[in-house]
């Protein structure tokens, strides 16, 4: 299987502090993976470099089946290229309706004279309800998505991510301030997306990364200390320390 | 999408109010009720509402705290003046030469012309920068070229390097500085300190100044009009909610794939262009334009006018500049009578700035949506609950008072 | 006549002084006429016999002459030296000896005019050069040095030997050599004179040499014989109208038309509505008006006049020079080679120069921006009413100076004062405004623009329109100056002081006391600070009303030398804004590198375009729009997470 994004030898310092170093991680066009580490490990950082917010100083990372290199692209031609991000707390336009919001995300064209002369087809419109159906929030579409409730929101946000139709998805923590009835759709959705899909999700709570039933990568200062089934992470000697000796 | 669509009826709303004033105007002009000089002040009144509209685009929905966009205004105003100077100076010199005995020449009359426009600051040619003013249809074009030009370069340099925030709106104020003093000097080709103007006497119409008010009256208030029905079109759709997302999150934007350097781009050059367009129907109901008129405060009293009228909501900018510009004229006009205090006379000529400056500290404090949000309690809107919290993290998001639950 | 002959024979046989004596009353009796009714073209001789006779009484008579005090007793048409005695006149003969007293109605006084008298002044030149009285001889070195002629240098060069006081001597020798480089005929004298002064940096020395290498253009067809400068190329050295000119001047081409003269021309010769056969409804074409003023021409009914081609020819056949007042090629080339090597010094010391300027200024701008970057990078607001602030400084300063007269003593308790009324300000605007937009820096650079407006307007109302005096100590004034090209106020001095010691206190306050470790601690990270113990806003207060007042001791500092209207502090706000965005925020460092740049770049600037301080600002902000391209956050930024990005 040919990897659909590729990263490797990325190192990336910030003050001479490195919060990369020397990463290589790769993933499948439709494979699910759970990246999981100690705080400070390097997983926000990893997505940031992924999503364009911060360049490394060094190192490569590809995407696609003939590689793009995504170091020359800004965020925006990155989300293009097929790449969505949800972010660890919910981000919604709190301001604009659960409606406008999914609008916002759909798969159209992105440039200002394209999204002057778009205007809602019958198709979209399904769509959109479609969507915000499959995340429970069919009966809220005229609601601003500021009075939804913490979990309304992040469901919103999975939906948006949807709507972009992405090729890859990097999932922050999508469990934090579920109920457990929540997560556990939480888990069924991605499982259900990682079909079609690659989705890396960077997940601590354990429990959760069990249930995702995945590969799992483990980070620990900026590099990979350990890859595979959680049980086979889970008896590295070395992950064993790192977890226990932080506490 | 039916035009009665419950958003769309504050756009008809005001419509018609504008409609009806136009009207009641015209009929109070016809019958001699109003003199031409508070026609022109209403006509210019009106062209100040235009460039709020664009204000309001490009902060009320774009978050862009642009404090550059009466410079825009000015440039349009001195593109249209060019012209009217020019033709306005080549129907006398012409005339003139008439009586001479001889046919004037064509190079007679341009020397004339460049004498006529350029004496006052010693020079007696004309510069390059007038090689268009011949002609109305180029000069038209210029109105919309040089201030769109100007903010696309401007624009394109600021949003490229990211710079946002209260770091834009001091760049934006240094742009306005800059351009004002270059026109202050004489050599910039545009009359320096004098500015141009006789810009009331259209060439070529014979018509009395009530006429003309009546016309420029008529074309601002259409001006209005066309720009009103645009920004709504644009701002109630998803363009609308793109830009409101910009101004709220920009990042999240941006991992949606939208290029937000282009967006900001673009209603940068677009408010730009619209207040080139106001500033073209302004400055010959004024009759003059000198450099003072891109004062960097000329830019901030924008943004205040779309503030005390409300952000955010196109007919809150209509209101807030309408208002703040007529009580102002109404104000420093020495009209007002003076309260006198027993120990002390507050005379308004010089208590006005220190009311307005005031208010507009009480309005940001106290009622951040302004007088639109008068409406709301028509409409029985009310803010969303939110603790304090604004509506993103961005610093031009709304907040939370501004907004509607 | 005979008497006066008489009298002046027994005033010799009484005279006790030696032979020459009597020569100077000998050659005013010579040349009587002439004296009585001199002419500036005649009586040069006269003046220069009376001059040079050695006559120890030949000042006193050119003096008296001089002030119209040399007269003629009616009676007996004697000439005597009159000095104003009572009523009358007190009378010496020209001799020397005293000759009683006349009433002014027996007098006649003579009175040369102002040419004359001019001579007469060049003439005793000499005598005061050698006067006793050293301010006499400093104020005749003066007088030459203002206005030299040849016609001084000898008297100077007589006048050297005899000088004992040595600083007059060194003036005298060097005053010598410059008169000799203009004025002496020997042209290896003169080029060795311009040799010794070397690289001399004077004023006078450039004065003297300027006129040496003037030079005049000229139209010639040959080479024409005169101290050739350099031949000039036409359109790169000389533009066409000015080259047309000379030509004319030269006459070598007749004159060109102006549009109106060829108009005033054709209409004169204007004849059944035709001009040289020409029909006058055809007159509304350049070509056709040309085609009958050439038919004009012909006829002989207008001077002739160049067309465009006959100019373009005239040009070609001719050569322009650039040719030397001064004759002589050697003398002009080493005054070229000593302006030259003058003027490689003169650069070096101008840098020097505009480095101290911009040092001064950019000393006004970190005072006027400090208090702006400390409220920037501790609360992230930038207050628009901080140019008030500036000007209720200056205010501040200017009432003091109402109550205390004594500038010293006034500026001193002004410093203070000022920063008390400013903190004062600051604290109430942090405290009733600010504090409730936290977190909006948009909203609240808005709202403060409305204090501001609001402050404007009330100084004005206070204060009125017209500006305010705010007067600097009597030891500020002047300038300390090290040489001819460099120099520096001491108000700028003062002030450059005033920034350092900012610099210390800001750094002593920051480094060293427990609310500066507070104040970074709530600039890195607000959330830890307060769950500290350390109270966000009681800071926030603090460091606002501290940035204010800073902004007022700026206020007190700038109105030494600007003019104090309630305008003053807008006339630095946006400097001060440029300041903080090229710095950089949240670092001292930055403020000092950015009013650097900024205050340096405007003087470099306005060094390459002096005329223009207009251009500077135009351009200076267009560099900083383009400086931002690449330094978006300033010249010192945080980095990493800090920067909150």
């Amino acid at each position: 299987m040919s990897a659909l994004l590729e990263v490797s030898g990325v190192t990336v310092s910030f003050d001479g502090f490195r919060a990369i170093n020397n990463l290589t991680f790769a993933i499948g066009a439709a494979e699910l993976r759970a990246i999981i580490g100690p705080n400070g490990a390097g997983k926000s950082t990893f997505m940031d470099i992924v999503t364009g917010k911060t360049r490394p100083d060094s190192g490569s990372v590809t995407f696609g089946e003939r590689p793009v290199s995504l170091l020359k692209l800004s965020e925006a031609q990155i989300a293009r290229a097929g790449i969505g991000r949800k972010f660890q707390r919910p981000t919604v336009f709190e301001d604009q309706t659960v409606q406008e919001n999914l609008t916002l995300a759909l798969k159209a064209g992105r440039g200002p004279l394209a999204v002057l002369r778009w205007r809602k087809s019958a198709a979209d419109e399904a769509r959109v309800a479609e969507l915000a159906g499959q995340v429970g929030l069919g009966d809220s579409l005229t609601k601003k998505a500021g009075i939804l409730s913490h979990g309304q929101k992040q469901w919103l946000e999975i939906a948006m991510l949807l709507a972009q139709e992405p090729r890859l998805l990097l999932v922050d923590e999508p469990a934090a301030g579920m109920t457990l009835a929540e997560r556990e759709k939480t888990t069924e959705l991605l499982v259900e997306i990682a079909k079609t899909r690659a989705v890396v999700v960077v997940e601590h709570d354990m429990d959760f990364v069990r249930r995702l039933s995945c590969k799992v990568t483990v980070l620990h200062e900026g590099a990979v200390l350990a890859e595979g089934s959680l049980d086979h992470v889970t008896r590295n000697q070395s992950v064993i320390d790192v977890y226990l000796g932080r506490g | 999408m039916t035009i009665l669509h419950p958003r769309h009826r504050s756009a008809l709303v005001f419509l018609a109010c504008l409609a009806l004033f136009t009207i009641g105007v015209t009929v109070a002009a016809h019958f001699g009720l109003v003199s031409t000089s508070f026609v022109k002040t209403l006509g210019k009144t009106l062209c100040l509402c235009l460039a709020a509209l664009a204000m309001d685009l490009i902060w009320g929905y774009a978050g862009i705290l642009s404090l550059g966009h009466m410079a825009f205004f000015a440039l349009g105003g001195y593109m249209i003046g060019m012209w009217l100077m020019y033709a306005r100076t080549e129907e006398i010199v012409i005339a003139s030469l008439a009586n001479g005995g001889l046919p004037a020449t064509p190079e007679e009359i341009s020397q004339g012309i460049a004498t006529q426009i350029f004496g006052v600051v010693g020079a007696s040619y004309l510069p390059a920068i007038w090689s268009f003013a011949y002609s109305l249809p180029l000069q038209l074009a210029l109105v919309v070229a040089v201030p769109g030009l100007l903010a696309l370069v401007f624009g394109w340099l600021a949003f490229r390097s990211r710079v946002t925030g209260v770091y834009l709106s001091i760049l934006t104020q240094a742009m306005t500085l800059a351009l004002a003093l270059y026109l202050f000097q004489n050599d910039s080709g545009l009359r320096g300190n004098n500015g141009l103007s006789g810009l009331q006497n259209l060439p070529g119409i014979t018509a009395g100044q009530d006429t003309v008010s009546l016309w420029f009256f008529w074309a601002s208030a259409l001006a209005l009009a066309l720009a009103y029905v645009a920004l709504h079109a644009i701002v109630s759709g998803k363009f609308g909610s793109v830009i409101r997302a910009i101004r709220d999150d920009e990042a999240r934007v941006r991992f949606l794939g939208y290029s937000v350097e282009g967006y900001k781009l673009f209603v940068f050059t677009l408010t730009a262009v619209i207040c080139a367009l106001a500033g073209a129907l302004y400055y010959p109901q004024a009759g003059i334009i000198n450099p003072a008129e891109l004062a960097p405060i000329a830019s901030i009293y924008l943004a205040v006018w779309v503030a005390i009228g409300g952000r955010g909501r196109l007919y809150g900018a209509v209101i807030g500049a309408a208002l703040v510009s007529l009580l102002s004229s109404w104000f420093t006009g020495g009209r007002v009578p003076s309260i006198p205090l027993g120990f002390a006379t507050i005379n308004w000529v010089d208590w006005w700035q220190v009311l307005l400056g005031l208010t507009f500290v009480g309005v940001t404090l106290f009622a951040p949506k302004g007088i639109g949000g008068l409406f709301d309690h028509f409409t029985g809107s009310h803010p969303p609950d939110r603790k304090g919290a604004p509506l993103g993290p961005d610093d031009g998001s709304l907040r939370e008072r501004e907004a509607e639950a | 006549m005979r008497l006066t002959a008489l009298l002046v024979a027994a005033l010799c046989w009484l005279a006790p002084l030696p032979s020459l004596a009597q020569e100077a009353a000998r050659i005013v009796a010579e040349h009587r006429d002439q004296i009585e009714k001199p002419s500036r073209q005649t009586i040069g001789p006269v003046i220069a016999a009376l001059a040079a006779s050695g006559d120890p009484m030949a000042d006193d008579i050119l003096s008296a002459w001089e002030d119209k005090r040399l007269v003629i007793r009616k009676t007996d048409g004697a000439m005597f030296i009159a000095a104003p005695d009572g009523d009358g006149f007190a009378l010496t003969a020209l001799d020397g000896t005293a000759a009683g007293r006349a009433a002014k109605a027996d007098l006649t006084e003579l009175k040369p005019n102002a040419g004359v008298r001019a001579l007469i002044a060049t003439a005793l030149v000499q005598f005061t050069l050698s006067d006793p009285d050293p301010e006499k001889r400093r104020a005749a070195l003066a007088s030459i040095a203002q206005d030299p002629t040849a016609e001084a240098l000898e008297p100077l060069r007589a006048a050297i030997a005899t000088e004992d006081d040595p600083a007059l001597k060194a003036q005298k020798q060097r005053l010598e050599r410059l008169l000799t480089l203009r004025f002496d005929p020997d042209s290896a004298a003169r080029v060795a004179a311009i040799d010794s002064f070397g690289a001399d940096l004077g004023l006078d020395l450039r004065g003297a040499l300027n006129p040496l290498v003037a030079t005049t253009r000229v139209a010639s067809a040959t080479p024409p014989e005169a101290n050739i400068a350099r031949e000039l190329r036409l359109g790169t050295d000389i533009p066409e109208d000015e080259a047309y000119g000379l030509l004319v001047a030269a006459k070598l081409a007749p004159a060109r038309l102006t549009l109106e003269e060829q108009r005033a021309a054709l209409l004169a010769n204007l004849k059944d509505g035709a001009v040289g056969g020409v029909p006058v409804v055809e007159l509304g074409s350049q070509d056709a008006r040309d085609r009958a003023y050439t038919a004009l021409e012909a006829s002989g009914a207008v001077p002739a006049a160049a067309t465009d081609d006959e100019a373009k020819a005239a040009l070609a056949s001719a050569k322009f020079y650039e040719i030397y007042a001064e004759p002589a090629p050697a003398v002009t080339d080493a005054a070229e080679a000593a302006l030259a090597r003058i003027d490689t010094k003169v650069g070096a010391m101008q840098a020097a120069d505009l480095g101290l300027d911009a040092l001064s200024l950019a000393s006004i701008y970190f005072l006027a921006a400090i208090g702006l970057a400390i409220t920037f990078g501790v609360m992230g607001v930038i207050n628009m009413a901080h140019g008030e602030f500036i000007t209720m400084g200056a205010y501040t300063g200017y009432v003091v100076q109402l109550y205390v007269p004594d500038y010293t003593a006034s500026i001193l308790i002004a410093l203070p004062l000022a920063f008390a009324v400013t903190f004062a300000a600051g604290v109430a605007l942090e405290r009733l405004v600010i504090r409730h937009l936290y977190k909006r820096p948009l909203e609240t650079l808005l709202a403060t623009f409305g204090i501001s407006i609001a402050l404007q307007q009330l100084l004005k109302n206070i204060f009125g329109t017209q500006a305010r005096p705010l007067t600097a100590p009597g030891w500020l004034d002047g300038a300390l100056a090290i040489n001819d090209v460099v120099s520096i106020s001491y108000i700028r001095i003062a002030i450059f002081v005033l920034a350092l010691l900012f610099l210390g206190v800001f750094f002593w306050l920051m480094k060293r006391t427990r609310l500066g470790l507070e104040v970074r601690a709530v600039t890195q990270n607000p959330a830890m600070a307060a769950s500290m113990g350390i109270n966000p806003d009681r800071i926030n207060m603090l460091t606002f009303g501290i940035g204010s007042g800073i902004a007022g001791i700026a206020g007190v500092a700038i109105g030494l030398f600007a003019k104090v209207t309630s305008e003053l502090g807008t006339d630095y706000i946006v400097q001060s804004f440029m300041t903080v965005v090229v710095g950089g925020v949240g670092n001292i460092w930055g403020t000092l590198a950015g009013a650097t740049m900024i205050g340096g770049l405007q003087k470099v600037i306005e060094f390459f375009n002096p005329s223009n301080t207009l251009a500077a600002q135009t351009y200076m902000i267009l560099f900083i729009i383009l400086f931002i391209q690449f330094r978006p956050r300033g010249i010192i930024a945080l980095r990493g997470r800090a920067a909150g990005d």
